[in-house]
C-alpha cells in the first residue's frame, strides 16, 4: 500500500537560555494509508513537536513532511489535530463546537448540522446537541472533540494524548469507542500516548521514541488481529509485547533522567 | 464454649428488652433536617430589614437634628426641605430636563467610550509589537486624571452636549481598552492552535475565539465605567453648560441656595444608583449570553 504520510529526515532545534536544544533529530516515519500508528516515548522526547510540524503549525529545522505525495510543511488544515485538552469553545453548544471545522471551511450551517447530527446519534452524543461543554463529563467532552476532528473530514488525524486526563474506566470506554470510529471511517491515525496498554490495544504499528534528542528507537508492529476486544489485553502475545515495550521505554526513561541530572 | 452458651442464655431476654426500649426511644425522636437554604433565606431577609432600618434611621435623624437645631439646617438642609425644593424645581424649574440632559450625556459617553475602548483593546490581538509599543501609553493615559482635561474639551467642543459626552468618553475609553486587552492577553494559546490546525484564517480566530473570549473582561469594565462617565458629564457641566444637574448645583451654590444644592446631590445619587442597577442587569444578560 502507498504511504499516506511520510516524515523524512525531520529535525527540530531550539535555542533556550543561549543553548541549542535538539528536540528531534533526523526522524523519519512512513505511514501507510488507513493504519493506526502510535508514538510512545518518555516525556520531552519531541512527540508534540513532531505533531506540530505535521499539522503545519511549526516549521522543521531540516527535512520535510509529505502527505499524499505533496509537501505539507507549513500548511495548516491538511490534517485533523486533537489535543489532550478538549478545547471546546465554552460559549458554543456541543453541536456548534462539533461543526466548527466545517464552519471554518465555509460549509453552510444547515449542511454541517445535517452531517453532524447522525454522527452524534451514532457515537453516543444524542441529546447533548444544545448543551454547553461545561455541562458534560470529561469523557463526553473528549467524544465531542474527537467528533469535531472526524467531521473536519481529513484523511489523516493526529491525536495527542486525547485520553490522558481521563480516569481509567472512562479511558477504556473511550478506547473502544475510538476503535469503533476508526473502523467505521478508516482514517490514518497518528496517536501519541504515555500508556503502553493503550498503544498496544489500539495500534497497528508503534513507534518508540528515544529520550532527548528525540528520534525513533524502534518500530514494532502489533500482530493481534482486529477487531480487538478487551480480553485481548490479557492475552499472552499482548503481555509479551508489553514486556518488550516496557524494556525499551525504561531504558529511555533512565537516559532521560540521567541527562536531566547532568544539565 | 460452654461459658459463652450460658452467657447467651442469660443475656438474651435482657437483650430483647433493651432492644425494645431503644427502638421506642429512636421512634420518638424527630429527625432534625438541616436546611441551609432556609437559613440563608432568613439571613438575607434579616439583613434586608436591617438595611432599610438603618436608612430610615439616617433620614429621620437628619430631619430631627436639623429641626431641633443640633445640625445647622442652613448648611445641612433637611430631607423635607430637599423634597419640597425638588418639587418646586420640578414644577417651575427644569429639573426633569436637567436629569435627562445629564443622564443622556452620561449614557452616550458610557456606550461610546466603553465600546470604543473595547474595540481598541481587541485590536491589540493583531500584533504583539503594536500592542507592546502602545502598552506604556495606555498605562500613562490611565493614570492621568482625565478630568483635568475638562477645560480643554469644553473649549474644543463648545459648551453644549458634545463636550459632556466627550468628557464621559475620555473617562471611560482607557478603562474599556485595558479591560479588553487583558481579555485578549488571556486567550488560551492552545485554543488558537486548534483553530489554525482546523485551517482557520486570522480573522476567523479573531471573530470566533478572541472576541467571545474577551467579552467577560469587557463586561467587567461596565460597572466602573458608568460611574466614571457620570463624573465626567457632571464635571463638564461644572466647567460650562446651560443645562444639566451639574450646572444646577453650580448655579445653586453661587446664589447660596443650599437646599437646591442638596436636591442636585440627592438626584445625582439616585441617578447613579439607577444607572448602576441598569448596568448590573445588562451585565447579567450579557454574561448569560456569552459566558456559558
Amino acid at each position: 500500500m502507498a504511504n499516506k504520510v511520510e516524515v523524512i529526515g525531520v529535525s527540530k532545534y531550539f535555542m533556550r537560555n543561549g543553548k541549542e536544544i535538539v528536540a528531534m533529530q533526523d526522524t523519519s516515519l512512513f505511514i501507510e494509508e488507513g493504519r493506526f500508528v502510535s508514538i510512545i516515548g518518555p516525556s520531552g522526547c519531541g512527540k508534540s513537536t513532531l505533531f506540530n510540524i505535521i499539522a503545519g503549525l511549526m516549521p522543521p529545522s531540516t527535512g520535510k513532511v509529505m502527505a499524499d505525495g505533496q509537501n505539507i510543511v507549513g500548511k495548516t488544515g491538511y490534517v485533523g489535530y486533537m489535543l489532550q485538552k478538549d478545547m471546546l469553545l465554552p460559549w458554543r453548544t456541543i453541536l456548534d463546537n462539533i461543526i466548527l471545522g466545517m464552519e471554518i471551511r465555509g460549509v453552510p450551517k444547515k449542511e454541517a448540522t445535517a452531517r453532524a447530527l447522525p454522527l452524534m446519534e451514532k457515537y453516543g452524543l444524542k441529546g447533548f446537541e444544545n448543551h454547553y461543554p461545561k455541562e458534560l463529563s470529561g469523557g463526553m467532552r473528549q467524544r465531542a472533540a474527537l467528533l469535531r476532528t472526524i467531521l473536519y473530514d481529513r484523511d489523516i488525524i493526529l491525536l495527542d494524548e486525547p485520553f490522558g486526563a481521563l480516569d481509567a474506566q472512562t479511558r477504556l470506554m473511550m478506547q473502544n469507542w475510538l476503535l469503533q470510529i476508526w473502523e467505521d471511517f478508516r482514517k490514518t491515525v497518528l496517536f501519541v500516548t504515555h500508556d503502553i496498554d493503550e498503544a498496544i490495544y489500539l495500534s497497528d504499528d508503534i513507534y518508540v521514541f528515544s529520550a532527548r534528542p528525540g528520534r525513533i528507537k524502534a518500530k514494532i508492529t502489533v500482530p493481534m488481529a482486529r477487531p480487538r476486544t478487551q480480553s485481548d489485553m490479557t492475552s499472552p502475545e499482548f503481555t509479551e509485547l508489553k514486556q518488550r515495550l516496557l524494556d525499551l521505554l525504561s531504558e529511555e526513561v533512565r537516559i532521560a533522567e540521567a541527562s536531566e541530572r547532568i544539565s | 464454649m460452654a461459658s459463652s452458651l450460658t452467657n447467651e442464655a442469660v443475656a438474651s431476654p435482657v437483650g430483647i428488652e433493651a432492644a425494645e426500649r431503644e427502638e421506642s426511644l429512636v421512634r420518638k425522636e424527630r429527625p432534625v433536617i438541616q436546611d441551609p437554604e432556609a437559613l440563608e433565606r432568613s439571613h438575607r431577609r434579616n439583613v434586608m430589614w436591617w438595611r432599610i432600618a438603618v436608612g430610615m434611621l439616617l433620614i429621620v435623624g437628619w430631619e430631627v437634628f436639623t429641626t431641633i437645631g443640633w445640625m445647622d439646617s442652613y448648611y445641612w438642609s433637611s430631607p423635607s426641605m430637599i423634597l419640597q425644593t425638588a418639587w418646586v424645581q420640578a414644577l417651575k424649574g427644569n429639573l426633569l430636563g436637567d436629569i435627562l440632559y445629564t443622564s443622556g450625556s452620561t449614557i452616550l459617553g458610557f456606550v461610546l467610550g466603553t465600546l470604543g475602548g473595547a474595540i481598541l483593546g481587541l485590536t491589540f490581538w493583531w500584533s504583539r509589537k503594536y500592542a507592546e509599543v502602545c502598552e506604556p501609553y495606555l498605562v500613562i493615559l490611565n493614570a492621568m486624571p482625565k478630568l483635568a482635561l475638562a477645560p480643554v474639551l469644553v473649549i474644543l467642543f463648545g459648551i453644549g452636549f458634545t463636550s459632556k459626552v466627550a468628557l464621559a468618553i475620555a473617562m471611560t475609553v482607557i478603562v474599556g481598552a485595558i479591560s479588553a486587552y487583558s481579555g485578549v492577553k488571556s486567550v488560551d494559546a492552545d485554543m488558537e492552535k486548534l483553530m489554525y490546525s482546523l485551517g482557520a484564517k486570522r480573522w476567523q480566530v479573531f471573530t470566533k475565539v478572541v472576541i467571545p473570549w474577551s467579552i467577560p473582561w469587557i463586561i467587567s469594565s461596565l460597572r466602573i465605567n458608568i460611574a466614571l462617565a457620570l463624573a465626567g458629564a457632571i464635571v463638564g457641566e461644572f466647567i460650562a453648560s446651560r443645562e444639566g444637574i451639574g450646572r444646577m448645583i453650580l448655579y445653586a451654590g453661587t446664589i447660596l441656595d443650599i437646599n437646591l444644592v442638596w436636591v442636585g446631590v440627592v438626584v445625582l445619587s439616585i441617578l447613579s444608583m439607577i444607572m448602576y442597577g441598569g448596568v448590573v442587569l445588562l451585565e447579567r444578560k450579557l454574561m448569560k449570553e456569552f459566558n456559558k
